[in-house]
């Protein structure tokens, strides 16, 4: 087949199997709706699979599907373009979703939403496959929209509970910030580039755009902007939505209120890396503005820090893992910002793989709790759930960053790149992401050493109120069970094998596909002409001389140590000395209370915006619709007429002669009317 | 040979007449119908005077029928009086109020 059919396949078929699944499987049941999404998925993954052996030997493809709209000189369309980052993208989309898949027959096996829930994540691949795929910036929008939407849905999935609403709602609002930034990207670019390219096809806009590289504008009056800063600016807030950058990162850890299975697939592999993979498609645009990319480092600097540290404090199991992405998230924004998209883009392969083992093993853990998600009624889980406690064992070193695992060489070449870029600022995001490796070894083996280590606490007492100070972060996560909450009785088994086989073929790309891949992605011409090529990473290939030798040369390097030394301490505290932990936690009282408030961002956004919008439209109800519209336009028109018609109504007496008088008034008015005006005329 | 002028202001006095007598008259309705009779008398007085001044016939043959259609509608009025008076016993206009708003 060639490279379009395939690509059709790839794009439309888990769109086929959502339609079925979601309008038949109310009718067809279960079984019918989890192995119609599977095949579609399958089959969607087999296609690109099939694509990228056909991409390897040299195929491109930059084609039109449909026309949407056409104008005078100018037409939207639903076009593919296939080429290496693309296709690198679907793989690796349709390859977590189909495990994904898999898995939810295992963890949504008791949950009347099944079919729903099939239907959902279908609809959610094929929306990120036309995300991925689009040639132009409108199919792109569609494709971000849509996986918002999907995303939304599924964050609200058990949608009789408040928290899942607040926390769906949340997401959706904050990616609206983010979104209007990235139209406004989009709009700039159409005014700038629509009328001479004919459209918002990637292709000429990227062939165009150097020579307006130089070009101001005024956006106020007065002050000169860089056109391509401006616009990359833009388009990046719309990344910092989606990826959940700093600031606009607070819907990320509350969705996790929706189920495990979407937590993986979506709020940690594939879509929040949508920003991510936007960026790397715009590079030749983002490669024109040194302030954007400066913005760029920045962000991703703060973000990759700050948000491991809240990591270290946190108890429910899926959020500390909600963290470590948006630390990941952190370092990948880092790279785009340092020029290195290549890396940013390997790093997004490598994290899809060992976070999504992470999140699934995780999830493999809260079944055979019995939807327990408080780490503290864990423990000593690792002789009942071998397969899990190894996998997410294989997630956790690949998330510190040791070497051979996939993270390590991903996680070095960022570091590395950091060091080498010329983009201001990028010292700041090199010590941040120091100090992020040793915080990232550090809660990763701490979730690792709680959970599967340790006494079983599970068997012990409900433990609310053993932390003098328990943040509201904790009694919200409590007061939030999975509805069909029960007390643990008995001892926890290993998941069925819908669960672990998943578990496995994640981590087998985990330990190894950093290895293979490093040389031709990051080093090799694999993303020639999809990606532009940089200075930086110019400078890096000088020092690469191979996986194995990157390995042993890690041993001799800071950010070798300082992971292994987040291991140790995690080890330290959480194994050899329990007691630690907690005097540690009362000896920086301060700084925890602070961590486990997440900076204040979500209370400074409740009272501000949420409440600030909320006196807002107080103000505008009482003021605006009850005085003016309510009691002005509506009340007054009708106060008006009733006056009006109440002295009409005296005029109305009942007597002939008024009538008759009026009458004979009306007559002579008429008459002298004719004689005097009319005549004369 | 009396000029028209005289006519007219015959006719126009008749019809302030009838006017005045329809509103000034609060008290009887039957009053108040030969009061319209009298307005329209100053109408038919008008017509054979320009009649007679232009010598055209035609507006004398008006006054017939403008004479036969008053006598039926002075019918029809005071029917309508007498079932108005088996109702309200009484023909009081200041009684007649019943379309008062």
């Amino acid at each position: 087949m060639d490279l379009f059919t395939l690509s059709c396949i790839a794009a439309f078929s888990p769109l086929v199997g959502a339609v079925l699944a979601g309008f038949l499987g109310w009718k067809l049941g279960r079984a019918f709706a989890h192995s119609v999404t599977i095949a579609s998925v399958a089959i969607s993954c087999l296609a690109s699979f099939l694509c990228l052996s056909q991409v390897i030997h040299g195929a491109h493809l930059d084609a039109e599907v449909y026309t949407w709209i056409s104008g005078n000189g100018w037409r939207m369309q639903v076009g593919f373009l296939v080429d290496r980052l693309t296709v690198t993208m679907m793989c690796v989309v349709t390859f977590v979703s189909l495990m994904v898949h898999v898995y939810t027959i295992g963890y949504m096996a008791d949950d009347p939403g099944y079919q729903r829930f099939f239907a959902y994540i279908s609809l959610f691949t094929f929306s990120m496959m036309m995300l991925v795929m689009a040639n132009n910036f409108v199919q792109l929008f569609f494709g971000w929209e849509a996986v918002g939407l999907v995303s939304y849905l599924l964050i609200g999935f058990w949608f009789t509970r408040p928290t899942a609403i607040y926390a769906n709602l949340k997401a959706f609002l904050v990616n609206r910030v983010g979104d209007f930034g990235f139209l406004l990207g989009i709009g700039i670019l159409f005014a700038q580039f629509g009328p001479a390219t004919g459209g918002l096809d990637y292709a000429p806009i990227f062939a165009a755009a150097p020579q307006v590289a130089g070009k101001l504008v005024q956006i106020i009056p007065g002050v000169d902007w860089s056109l391509m800063s401006v616009v990359c600016i833009c388009l990046f807030i719309g990344a910092m939505g989606k990826s959940a950058q700093f600031p606009l990162h607070v819907w990320l850890p509350d969705s996790m209120e929706g189920p495990t299975p979407i937590s993986a697939l979506i709020h940690a592999a594939t879509m929040v890396t949508a920003g991510i993979f936007m960026v790397a498609r715009m590079s030749p645009l983002f490669e024109l503005s040194q302030a954007a990319l400066s913005f760029v480092i920045v962000i991703g600097a703060i973000t990759c820090f700050f948000m491991a540290l809240i990591a270290i404090v946190q108890y429910d199991i899926k959020r500390v893992v909600a963290y470590s992405t948006l630390s990941q998230l952190g370092y990948m924004t880092m790279a785009l910002g340092a020029s290195a998209y290549s890396v940013a883009i390997f790093h997004l392969m490598t994290h899809a793989f060992f976070k999504a083992v992470l999140f699934l093993g995780v999830g493999s853990v809260i079944i055979a709790l019995h939807h327990e998600q408080d780490m503290r009624r864990m423990g000593g889980l690792r002789k009942y759930m071998p397969i899990t406690y190894w996998t997410v064992l294989i997630g956790a070193f690949a998330n510190a960053g040791i070497p051979p695992f996939a993270g390590f060489f991903s996680k070095d070449s960022i570091v590395e790149a950091l060091q080498l870029s010329h983009t201001p600022g990028h010292m700041f995001a090199y010590l941040l992401a120091l100090g992020g490796i040793f915080v990232s070894g550090l809660y990763s083996f701490r979730l690792v050493f709680f959970a599967f280590h340790g006494e079983e606490r599970f068997k012990k007492a409900h433990p609310e109120g053993h932390e003098g100070h328990e943040g509201h972060e904790e009694k919200h996560a409590n007061a939030t069970q999975e509805p069909h909450h029960e007390e643990f009785h008995g001892t926890p088994h290993e998941s069925p094998w819908v669960v672990t086989l998943p578990l496995i073929l994640l981590a087998i790309p985990s330990i190894f596909i950093g290895a293979l891949t490093i040389g031709p992605m990051l080093y090799g011409d694999w993303f020639e002409g999809a990606i532009a090529k940089t200075a930086t990473l110019e400078e890096m290939a000088g020092e690469f001389h191979g996986a194995m030798a990157m390995s042993v040369h890690a041993l001799t390097t800071v950010p070798f140590w300082l992971s292994i030394a987040g291991v140790a301490t995690a080890w330290f505290f959480f194994i050899k000395r329990p007691d630690l932990a907690g005097v540690a936690r009362r000896k920086f009282g301060v700084l925890v209370s602070i961590l486990e408030r997440k900076y204040g961002f979500d209370d400074f956004n409740d009272w501000f915006f949420a409440g600030g919008a909320r006196k807002l439209g107080q103000g505008l109800w009482t003021w605006g619709d009850k005085n003016i519209i309510d009691g002005i336009m509506v009340n007054g028109t009708a106060r008006l007429i009733g006056a009006f018609a109440g002295y009409a109504r005296g005029m109305q007496t009942g007597y002939i002669y008024t009538y008759a008088f009026s009458m004979i008034l009306g007559v002579a008015a008429f008459l002298t009317f004719f004689l005097f005006y009319v005549r004369n005329l | 040979m009396i000029p028209l002028g005289h006519y007219l202001i015959l006719g126009a006095l008749l019809f302030s007449v009838g006017v005045v007598g329809v509103f000034m008259n609060r008290k009887n309705l039957i009053i108040l119908l030969m009061a319209i009779e009298l307005m329209l008398l100053a109408v038919n007085m008008n017509f054979i005077a320009f009649s007679h001044h232009l010598g055209d016939l035609s507006g004398q043959v008006f006054v017939f029928f403008i004479l036969t259609v008053a006598a039926a509608e002075s019918a029809i009025g005071l029917a309508i009086l007498v079932a108005l008076f088996r109702n309200l016993r009484s023909i009081n206009v200041a009684d007649l109020d019943s379309l008062k708003g």
